[in-house]
């Protein structure tokens, strides 16, 4: 357990030498009793959401059935969120579009949620930084600092946020919401920092369908990597430039 | 007359005054389990708000989530066990957090969005104590004997 970069306010003249050893500025080493070596500086703190990494979603669209919703119940299981029965304000994180090609009839059904932009318009337009990108790729709010304009889902052109209308309560410890600010996707980020899988990939594959594809794009060793590599892929509206992380194959 | 009145109405109210001072004060519930704090309680205190703003923008815009001190963390220890013997919300004027809060009139925002009672999961996983199962291992070992 690390203990957080605490600074409690107190003057330098205040400062104990007790407080001094005990801030971890200093390591010590007792040499012999009365004889002690120290080290300066505290080490750099390893955080998790790293740089070098770009988290994606690789979707199968020919792997992703028609019928199953399985992705979108467990992301709803998983974060709490769900049909109070107001269709026109209920949260979605996730959801199956369905597309037909008009010229032959040819169906294809997909899931959306966000997209996880490099350049997301969402964190263009917000106010208060609360809508901001990891260093990672994944696209978050700070519920902390969201005020509830609404600006981003407005700027979202995938339609991937929503506003919390109702208060709530018994949210999940890993994924707080609440009433007045906006929400969507999180890529599963308390599960992703563990070193796991998003719940949508987990409940795609546990159907057999395996449609869906979690992984660092920018590691050429990982899957999604080489799958991006070897096969067409292509981006919702890539029109818009946005260079989405999740990516959809044969749509 | 008025004088010696107001004298022994003043004599009377710093005798009272220790007393009603004790009323007043909040009673701070005592967490089921858990070890204590090693800064001391007078620390937390003081600091508690401190540490959980520094663990929360570190773990929304980090992803640092090895920091203790997390607020699903206090709420684990700090239950507050209701009638049903279930942990009781923010709701409850018995709520850890509001004991001391509603003494000092401080609005908690907090559970605008998270959730004032501890996840199921995480009770389960912090009740059974290390040195219990080591205990009850023994236990269960002689028993076999």
């Amino acid at each position: 357990m690390k203990l957080p970069a605490l600074k409690i306010p107190k003057k330098p003249s205040e400062m104990s030498r007790r407080d001094f050893l005990q801030s971890g500025a200093a390591a010590t080493i007792v040499l012999a009793p009365g004889v002690t070596l120290m080290a300066y500086g505290a080490k750099a703190d390893a955080a998790p959401a790293d740089a070098a990494k770009r988290y994606g979603l690789l979707i199968d669209v020919n792997k992703c059935s028609k019928d199953c919703t399985a992705c979108v119940s467990a992301c709803s299981k998983e974060h709490g969120w769900q049909d109070t029965g107001h269709p026109e304000t209920d949260a979605q994180w996730i959801r199956k579009i369905d597309l037909v090609d008009k010229a032959n009839g040819h169906e294809v059904s997909l899931p959306v949620m966000c997209q996880h932009c490099e350049s997301p318009p969402c964190v263009d337009v917000c106010p208060t930084g609360a809508s901001f990108k990891r260093v990672d790729g994944i696209v978050l709010v700070d519920k902390h600092t969201c005020i509830g304009c609404r600006y981003c889902m407005m700027a979202c052109p995938y339609k991937a946020r929503s506003f919390v209308h109702e208060p709530l309560t018994d949210q999940k410890s890993y994924s707080p919401r609440g009433k007045g600010t906006v929400e969507s996707c999180t890529l599963c980020v308390h599960r992703v920092d563990k070193g796991g899988t998003p719940a949508c990939v987990e409940a795609c594959d546990a159907t057999g369908n395996g449609a869906m594809l979690f992984g660092d794009l920018n590691d050429p060793e990982s899957e999604i990597a080489k799958q991006v590599a070897t096969y067409q892929s292509t981006a919702l509206r890539a029109d818009l430039g946005l260079n989405p992380g999740v990516r959809y194959q044969n749509l | 007359m008025l004088r010696l009145l107001s004298l022994v109405l003043l004599g009377f109210a710093l005798l009272a005054g220790p007393m009603v001072a004790q009323d007043i004060y909040p009673v701070v519930p005592k967490p089921a389990f858990g070890k204590p704090h090693p800064e001391g309680n007078l620390f937390m205190r003081v600091n508690h708000m401190d540490l959980l703003i520094h663990d929360r923008d570190l773990t929304m815009r980090n992803g640092d989530r090895e920091i203790s001190y997390s607020l699903a963390e206090c709420l684990t220890c700090h239950a507050v066990e209701g009638p049903d013997a279930m942990p009781v919300s923010v709701e409850s004027d018995q709520h850890f957090c509001r004991v001391c809060h509603d003494y000092a009139a401080v609005k908690i925002d907090c559970f605008q969005c998270h959730n004032s009672k501890p996840d199921a999961a995480s009770l389960a996983r912090l009740k059974p104590d290390e040195a219990d199962a080591a205990d009850i291992a023994a236990y269960l070992k002689k028993v076999e004997e």
